[in-house]
């Protein structure tokens, strides 16, 4: 019987440019470490296996399985969720609206996984293809969308974050 | 009136939270205390449990209690769920027990539950639950079911047969006799899960100051689920309340009251304590409803100038384990074949058979895409018979305009007609082909063949009822804030049904629909309700909210006009006010509420009745049919079996779009579901019935680079049936997919005599029918 | 499902992670975890204890020299799809790397984990035997090195002892102006391969094929050379007759079946795609000249 003598890891870490710190047992994984010791549930589980793509988010920077990365791997790194995309004070930001305009989203479960991987894409290539974003986004699974409205939303968010650049 | 809000895309109110991040699905919630629970499911398909030692699981530190069957009994009336769709002639004994009792009858069924201070802890004292079981022999697949000498799929039962009905009208036999050309045709048709992204999930919190358990479930139906659950723990109304979060998708895998929900709930009045069940993907794979597997032998005639005469056969429907909601998958399947097609005769032996594998009940589409498929596939092989074109068969067949609306002899489950009710099917036919450009096919599949693919084009309708009653609940109320607020017992589950309910509000009320709340889900607001099933919820509670509204609005006006000593006439709701046309002479909604909701003591106003409220139970007196054609281009790489779809074409007729950019999603998100019942998604078992693709890197859902651009068209033949003209989409997408995509593979490959009678099509085997293709014409 | 417990070290040096490794029993390494993560939320690997060698930053890195290229076992994926270096002397990488998994999961993906998960379609360890890599493992007892064609003992597991590491992988570049293509028939973008092929070669100065290389994933237990067809393609001049002799021979290896795929169908997509391997690496050179 292990589950007492589990140890405790504490671990501190940046989330959405805030000092975290948290305490977690070892077997952990930084989605539910995210979900349930910090309370940021923006970031949703589908599959636990790092399929679905839901519990996607920034580390460093970079797109990667909140599912198949444990929490305690994150001390000490700076971890962007979707809460962190805007402030609650905030109107929504590019990517964000753009999905709303062009109905990017139904049930919404898998949305910010996939607005969180879009991030980083969009940072790499400011203008990409219609097929180089599916395939960007081929680690995203969504049931309600058929996709092709947020390749529409992606693509418009793009063409506005060039624009703003300009 | 010109519409102001109904008809136009207005932005959803849903988005900003599931934007932000801030929507609440059921695995956000965390009440004080709360704790969590693991299932024991069965390892095997079939058993008979001579065991069960918790023993050494309840001593793992973190572990509050570890229940079996006998553990609930005391707060259960009942060891099983009820039949939800009763219909003559069922068994007895074909609803799920809430845990196991003495037999197990498929792999995943739940035996236990471990209710922990983590999830992980219970899963960790599930592992330690020593089940021991007497393994008896499985039914692996419906046709053995049926077979004589076959393993009985539960102990319980006589037999393996749920149910066998026949289905039909005219003169088959008779006419067959005559025809100028048959066909005969053995189809086998899978459909695996509903897969939406957020699977179940249940929080059953007791509140011991009102001493009242809310049931805070993922479900698309908050009311069945009250209903089923004071029913089995002996409650009342004012004891139980059922609530939804946010609903991550359902599909039909949520239209269903589990064993886990009665079991978590259960336990929660036995322990006094919150718990919360997250169902992970491997137990959707394991334990939640299933379409899967119809064999259907047909044959089909024609008349010498490809016109219908008549289809005939047989259909084994594969029930699984227990059939919850009695046959009506089969049932839909069978009514499904006629589809928009005028079929003089049809007979159809159905039967649903019992199997040792998960339950069934409708996924998103609920048989008619399995029937629409038979009917495809048959006009496909008459059509190669009379050796007419594929396309030419299916405008020579459709039913005209000048017949709507036109009734078939068949009854729908409910026991109805079934009558389509408006729709011009040739226009949307003629439309489907020229927006995919059938005229410039031919150069396409030139260039495609220049790049050695070879490129198929392929057509296909569908049609299905929508908006099933018999009624749905609205409320609509201006409260003494002045906010109007809709209460219904429709419940979404991603459509953005609160926004297209919110401008069908604003409509009559004049008022933004952005400030409208609509509450779902919440059994303490409304009384009655049936919830999200059979792409019914604009139809029947748009209706209920939109006559809700109009009342509303007429004690508004008759206020008003009773204040400013105007017409009723003379008053018009804008922007929140109720002004005198054409003067500065208004008041707000909020006074009106508030001179309608009285001060004590005193009367209201003569003619005024107390509240700026009405409540209405739309009762629809019949189904409503919006008719799709589905035009599909793709290319076959004759060499691997790989089909690429090309190019996608939809009308579909939604009757009046309350808001046309959430309608096309709702058809997107259809034909991509079934895009990948066509070509993917396959729920493998294995010669034990142990299921072979339980992780969704085995059972493959279509993602962006295999989905091609869905052009979507919507036809707009407003439906006599509401008050709206509207029809349901929800399932719509799904009906005609597979049969376009198979009709267009098959056209890839100038196959004919329908060789592809198997969905999903996949690569391996379209590549044995090209080399066996290539056989043949070297011989 | 959550992962079973398990004690977690996270050393910052090799030597502390071997001396755990030497240590500890029913230890597991956690690489990138892009495999064991899954495996250990779904309890199909239940390790008591797990070394994670992530902290130890010298294990990553592509260095090159006298035209041997050495990568770091702890290399993420996504450094190997963009360094500048390996695509300038092996570009065949990028190409490959692009049809593994995801962003995200390449993004913690590492050369060694894949490696050492040994999946049979998957394209790393199909690379390394392309190139006949030589894995470096260490253990407390010292260094050792392994050619790539005898790193696989069984299906899905390294000829690692249980206190091992590897630690990287050495191979030389082929010649700057070598031809390469990595191909896949896979259902659907970034799912392992049913099957998948690699090719280089390498002309001599008459124009005449005078190296080749061809691996296939998916098909064995392990990835697998083709030396008959490469040996076929010696002396020829590229081009359609040569490839689809060569690709032949792909026709006649044993191949796996499982549940869904035949074998049969396995050595007929090994034909094809040894063929298009050839034809695009050729093609594009072709384009290139043009």
């Amino acid at each position: 019987m292990t589950n007492s003598a589990e140890t405790l890891h504490t671990v501190a870490l940046t989330v959405n440019d805030v000092p975290r710190e948290g305490t977690c047992v070892a077997r952990q994984n930084l989605a539910d470490f995210l979900r349930h010791d910090l309370h940021l549930t923006g970031t949703h589980v589908g599959c636990e296996h790092g399929v679905c793509g839901a519990c996607t988010v920034l580390v460093d920077g970079q797109a990667v399985r909140g599912c198949l990365m444990l929490a305690v791997q994150a001390k000490g790194r700076s971890v962007t969720t979707i809460e962190g995309l805007t402030r609650s004070d905030q109107e929504l930001g590019v990517l964000q609206e753009a999905f709303s305009q062009h109905h990017a989203l139904q049930c919404g479960f898998c949305t910010p996984g996939i607005l969180m991987t879009l991030v980083e894409v969009l940072q790499d290539d400011p203008d990409p293809s219609e097929m180089a974003l599916r395939e960007a986004l081929s680690g995203n699974l969504c049931r309600c969308t058929g996709y092709q409205n947020i390749i529409d939303a992606a693509l418009a968010a793009a063409a506005a974050l060039r624009q703003n650049q300009k | 009136m010109d519409p102001r809000f109904i008809g136009q895309s207005v932005r959803r109110q849903e988005d900003d939270s599931l934007l932000r991040g801030t929507g609440k699905f059921v695995d956000d919630l965390d009440p004080h205390g709360l704790t969590h629970a693991a299932f024991l499911r069965s390892p095997v398909a079939h058993g008979r449990i001579r065991s069960i030692d918790t023993s050494f699981a309840a001593q793992v530190p973190g572990v509050i209690a570890v229940l079996t069957l006998a553990d609930l009994r005391p707060v259960l009336t009942s060891d099983r769920l009820p039949v939800q769709f009763k219909s003559d002639g069922l068994p007895p004994n074909i609803g799920p027990y809430i845990l196991a009792k003495e037999e197990v009858v498929y792999v995943g069924e739940t035996v236990a539950l471990v209710i922990a201070e983590s999830r992980a802890i219970a899963e960790d004292a599930v592992a330690l639950i020593d089940l021991d079981i007497e393994e008896l022999d499985p039914v692996t697949g419906c046709q053995q079911a049926v077979q004589p000498g076959a393993p009985k799929a539960a102990l319980d039962r006589s037999n393996n047969i749920y149910a066998q009905f026949d289905m039909g009208y005219g003169d088959v036999d008779q006419t067959f006799a005559d025809a100028a050309h048959r066909v005969s045709l053995a189809l086998v048709q899978h459909r695996g899960g509903a897969h939406p992204i957020e699977g179940r999930g249940v929080l059953a919190h007791p509140d011991p100051m009102s001493g009242q358990m809310t049931v805070w479930s993922s479900t698309q139906q908050a009311h069945e689920a009250r209903g089923f659950l004071i029913e089995l723990l002996g409650l009342d109304e004012t004891l139980l309340r059922v609530r939804t979060p946010e609903v991550g998708g359902g599909f039909g895998a949520k239209y269903l009251l589990y064993p886990e929900e009665v079991s978590v709930t259960a336990a929660s009045l036995l322990l006094g304590r919150p718990i919360k069940w997250i169902e992970d993907r491997r137990e959707h794979f394991l334990a939640a409803i299933q379409e899967r597997d119809q064999f259907w032998d047909v044959e089909a005639a024609c008349d010498a100038s490809g016109k219908l005469v008549g289809i005939r056969g047989t259909m084994i429907h594969d029930g699984g384990a227990y059939v919850p909601q009695g046959v009506n998958l089969a049932y839909n399947a069978a009514t499904a074949v006629p589809g928009p097609y005028d079929l003089p005769n049809y007979k159809l032996s159905v039967q649903a058979v019992a199997t040792n594998k998960v339950p069934t009940i409708p996924v998103r589409g609920a048989g008619y895409p399995e029937g629409t498929f038979v009917m495809e596939r048959v006009l496909d092989a008459l059509a190669d018979a009379a050796g007419l074109d594929r396309i030419e068969i299916r405008r020579r067949n459709l039913i005209p305009v000048s017949a709507m609306p036109f009734s078939t002899p068949l009854k729908s489950r409910s026991g109805s007609g079934i009558t389509y009710d408006s729709g011009d099917f040739h226009a949307m036919y003629e439309q489907a082909l020229k927006e995919i450009d059938l005229d410039g096919f031919a150069d396409r599949k030139a260039k495609a063949a220049q790049a050695g693919l070879l490129r198929g084009i392929g057509v296909a309708c569908g049609i299905k009822g929508t908006g099933r009653g018999p009624y749905e609940s609205a409320t609509v109320r201006i409260g003494k804030s002045g906010k109007v607020t809709v209460f219904t017992g429709a419940m979404p589950m991603g459509q953005g049904l609160k926004t297209a309910l919110s401008q069908i509000t604003a409509e009559s009320l004049g008022v933004d629909p952005g400030d409208i709340t609509v509450v779902c889900g919440d059994t303490n607001t409304i009384s009655l309700g049936l919830g999200g099933f059979a792409s019914r919820q604009t139809v029947v509670a748009g209706s209920s909210v939109s006559v809700a509204a109009k009342a509303v609005r007429d004690q508004a006006l008759h206020i008003a006009a009773g204040l400013f000593e105007a017409d009723v006439g003379d008053i018009e709701l804008v922007d929140g006010m109720a002004r005198v046309k054409g003067t500065e002479i208004q008041t707000s909604l909020k006074e009106l509420a508030k001179i309608a909701g009285g001060s004590p003591g005193y009367s209201l106003p003569t003619g005024v009745t107390p509240g700026l409220e009405a409540t209405e139970y739309f009762m629809p007196t019949g189904l409503t049919y919006g008719m799709g054609v589905h035009a599909v281009e793709l290319e076959v790489d004759a060499e691997t079996g790989a089909v690429t779809l090309q190019r996608y074409v939809v009308v579909n007729d939604c009757g009046r779009a309350i808001n046309p950019k959430i309608v096309v999603g709702q058809i997107h998100g259809g034909v991509v579901h079934a895009i990948g019942n066509a070509l993917f998604e396959f729920m493998g078992y294995d010669e034990q019935a142990q299921p072979t693709t339980t992780t969704l890197a085995d059972y493959l859902m279509p993602t962006a680079p295999e989905i091609p651009r869905i052009d979507v068209h919507l036809a707009e033949y407003p439906s006599p049936l509401n008050p709206l003209g509207v029809k349901g989409v929800g399932e719509a997408g799904c009906l005609p997919t597979a049969g376009a995509i198979v009709s267009a593979i098959e056209n890839a490959l100038g196959a004919k005599n329908n060789m592809i009678q198997r969905i999903p099509v996949m690569p391996q085997d379209l590549f044995q029918f090209i080399q066996q293709g290539k056989q043949s014409s070297a011989a | 499902m959550k992962a079973s417990p398990f004690a977690y070290f996270a050393p910052d040096t090799l030597q502390e992670a071997l001396d755990l490794l030497g240590s500890l029993d029913n230890a597991k390494i956690l690489a990138g975890g892009q495999s064991l993560m899954a495996m250990l939320n779904l309890r199909y690997a239940m390790p008591d204890q797990l070394v994670d060698i992530n902290g130890i930053s010298d294990l990553a890195g592509i260095t090159e020299q006298g035209g041997r290229l050495s990568i770091g076992a702890m290399t993420r994926q996504r450094v190997l799809e963009r360094d500048s270096l390996l695509f300038q002397k092996a570009p065949i990488f990028r190409e490959a790397l692009l049809q593994v998994g995801h962003i995200q999961t390449r993004n913690r993906g590492t050369i060694g984990g894949s490696l050492c998960h040994l999946d049979p379609a998957a394209e790393l360890p199909a690379l390394a035997m392309l190139y006949d890599a030589t894995l470096i493992a260490r253990s407390a007892k010292g260094e050792r090195a392994l050619p790539m064609a005898e790193f696989p003992a069984f299906y899905m597991t390294p000829a690692l002892e249980p206190d091992e590491i590897l630690t990287r992988i050495d191979f030389d570049a082929w010649p700057q102006d070598s031809h390469f293509a990595f191909v896949e028939f896979s259902r659907r973008h970034g799912d392992f391969a049913i099957v998948a092929a690699g090719c280089l070669f390498s002309l001599s100065p008459s124009g005449t094929i005078e190296r080749a290389a061809i691996v296939l994933g998916g098909v064995g237990a392990a990835p697998m050379r083709l030396t008959e067809a490469e040996n076929s393609l010696i002396g020829q001049v590229p081009g359609r007759a040569a490839f689809e002799a060569a690709a032949r021979a792909a026709q006649d290896i044993e191949a796996m079946e499982d549940s869904v795929y035949s074998a049969q169908y396995r050595c007929h997509l090994s034909e094809v795609m040894t063929r298009r391997a050839l034809t695009k690496a050729w093609d594009r050179h072709q384009e290139r000249a043009a």
